[in-house]
This record gives C-alpha cells, structure tokens and sequence, in this order.
C-alpha cells in the first residue's frame, strides 16, 4: 500500500526544496505538520492566524527560498487581503495545502458557511485550486502544484476533501463521554 | 499619552547611518515614504498594499537569509493589525531580524484618526508580552542612538517602539509596480540569474 498523502505531502517539500513551513493548525494536518516540526532541514512556523502565512512566504521568496502554507479551510477567509494585495499585485508563489471543514460529513454547523466558500473564494482571488477527494489525487496535485507555484509563479491551493481525511465527529474524538444540555 | 516630540526624518538618518547591507520590508503606509526618501535602493521592499504583513514578511525574509540583517520598518498602525506576528517572531527568535516601529499615534494616510497607541496600548509591552526578548520603547535622540547601537551589534530579534511626532513625512514615493519591487529586491540579494531561474 503507498503511503498517506501526508508522507508524500512531506516527501516532496524536500525534493521541491522547500525550507519554510507555516501553518496554522488543523487534525487533518497533524502528521504533515510533525514531519516537518522533525525535520531540520525545515523551518517550521506556528503562525497566530492564517494571514502570516501569505506574509511568511512572500518574504522567503524575497530571501530566495521556497515556502509552504498549511492552513484548515475556515483559515482561508483570512488571508484575502494580504492574497489579493501581496501575491497577486507582485505574481509571488503561493503554495497552500487545506484541509476541508463543512464540506462532507460535518459535524459543527458554524464550519459549513466557510466550507462552502473556501474554493470560490480562492478562485476570486486567482488562486488556481485543487480539490482532491483520493490519496493519489492529493499527491498528484501536490506535487504539480508545487511544480506549478515555483516555476511559473502561481497562487495554487489544494484543498483536502472530508471524503479523505474524514469529518471529525467533534467532542467524542477528544472526551469518554458526552454529555449534552 | 507620552510626549511626542522625535521628528520622523530625523530618527531615520539616523538608523540609515548604520543600516550596512540590512534588507529593509517597509510596512504600507508612511514608512514606504521614510525608508524611500532617506535611502532608496533595490535592498528596500515596499508594501504598497498587505496592511497588518510586514512583520511575517521579514520574518520569511529573515529566514530565508540569516546571514543578512533584515529590518522591518513600520508603523503603529500597521504593526497593531499584524500584531500576533510579535509572537511568531519570539518562537522563531531569528537573530537577524530587527523590528523598527514609528509609532506617531495615528493612521496617518487615512486622515491622521487616533490608533490604540494614542489610547495607552503599549506596543513595546505587548512584544515584550509576545516573548520578543529585546523591547525597546524609545521616546528622544539618547534612544534612537541606543537603537542604532542595538541595530549595529546588540541581540536580535529586537522590537524597537519609536515615538514620534504625528508631523507630515517627506512624501518620496518609489515605484509601485510589485512585479518590478519583487524581482528587483531578489536580484539584488541573489544575483540576476538565480533571482529569475531559482524556481
């Protein structure tokens, strides 16, 4: 059996040569995210909001390094600005893999508004995107996304559908049992 | 409310002086018209947009280049919208990366409204609170020198809180094509062909 989209995802930052990783936190992000924490050649960066990571990029690409945002779909809805006024006024790279919340399956009401948005919102901003439903799709589209963002200056974002990394069934993941009032 | 009295121009010459082959991300705004007019080269990116990202974008930049100093020269408005990025910074502690502040208390090229500075809040408190482990809050000549000495040998990463006079800035405007910014920045840093051929 090949192996999860996350180890390819992690694979192929090295062999793209990406040094910088930002991220802001998502379950489906969680083993990527721990590669990279181990990994030394990477720099990994929490970030306080999903927006650093459009400024964190662009500043490596002024450096003369590549980066990569990792981010959970609600976090889209905040790097607009800096997306349309950064990357798109100066055609700087952009690579963002995000993990999909209220699209498939889900849980918590409050994720589906901005589930639903999350891809339209990209493509207003130019932002080439890639949804992916299957672990082959994923590392397809990582891999030609990261081809895609460095070497002809994109904005691409491939987005992880709940079909594959599932809906979190919310309090029952973390808690014995649940109570509800 | 301390007393404002630094005039902008000033504390700037003073900071170019020793600036050496510090890159320099200046934040959207005033310090685009500062860093500008008191020394302009290729070494300088200017934001003419992003508000709330010059802190993260040095940090990258910083990064990426740690064998080169790397200023951020920005205002109160700006950092205050990009704040959270003072704590980034401290989990980072990159030891190239300076953090210059003009704080004049306004919004100064939306009509001059008061920002939270002008209210009591502290940026340099709140680098301090982010774990920036040098803090600076400066308020006359005695400390821009300070910082200039900071700049030149202290520690790094350093959050420098220079008050100043809400007075007009010497309005030199740079290009604002973010295309021609961009690859004339990575050109200077990296040379013309790994700045055009590193993808």
């Amino acid at each position: 059996m090949a192996d999860p989209w996350t180890v390819e995802a992690h694979r192929l930052f090295k062999k793209h040569g990406i040094k910088t990783v930002g991220y802001v936190p998502d379950a489906g992000l969680t083993d990527l995210i721990n590669a990279c924490d181990a990994d030394n050649d990477i720099k990994a960066v929490v970030m306080t909001t999903e927006e650093e990571g459009i400024g964190l990029s662009s500043g490596a690409w002024l450096g003369g390094e590549k980066a990569a945002v990792l981010m959970q779909s609600s976090g889209v809805g905040n790097t607009v600005n800096a997306i349309a006024s950064i990357v798109s006024s100066c055609q700087f790279p952009l690579f963002m893999i995000v993990p999909m919340r209220g699209q498939y399956g889900e849980s918590n009401p409050w994720q589906i508004p901005m589930g639903q948005a999350t891809a339209p919102v990209l493509r207003s901003l130019g932002v080439r995107v890639y949804e992916v439903d299957t672990e082959e799709d994923a590392v397809g589209a990582i891999e030609n996304g990261l081809k895609m963002a460095f070497v002809s200056n994109a904005a691409v974002a491939v987005l992880i559908g709940q079909k594959l990394i599932g809906a979190k069934s919310f309090i029952a993941d973390v808690a014995e049992e649940v109570t509800h009032v | 409310m301390s007393e404002l009295k630094l005039e902008r121009a000033d504390v700037m010459a003073k900071l170019m002086a020793v600036r050496g082959d510090a890159l320099i991300i200046a934040g959207l705004g005033s310090p685009v018209w500062d860093v500008a007019s008191s020394d302009h080269k290729p070494e300088n990116f200017y934001l003419w947009g992003g508000m709330g990202c010059a802190v993260s974008m040095g940090l990258g930049c910083a990064l990426a280049q740690p064998d080169r100093k790397v200023w951020v020269v920005t205002g109160d408005g700006e950092a205050l919208m990009g704040v959270g990025s003072f704590a980034t910074v401290a989990s980072q502690r990159p030891a190239n990366l300076a953090i210059i502040v003009l704080d004049n208390e306004h919004y100064g090229e939306t009509g001059m409204q008061r920002t939270s500075t002008s209210h009591g809040t502290d940026l340099a408190a709140m680098a301090t609170g982010a774990g920036i482990p040098t803090a600076l809050a400066i308020t006359d000549m005695a400390g821009v020198d300070g910082l200039a000495a900071a700049l030149t040998s202290g520690p790094m990463p350093l959050v420098a809180v220079v008050k100043i006079a809400a007075s007009k800035p010497n309005l030199v405007l740079p290009p604002r094509d973010g295309v021609y910014l961009k690859n004339r920045f990575r050109q200077a840093v990296l040379g013309a062909t790994d700045a055009m051929h590193a993808g």
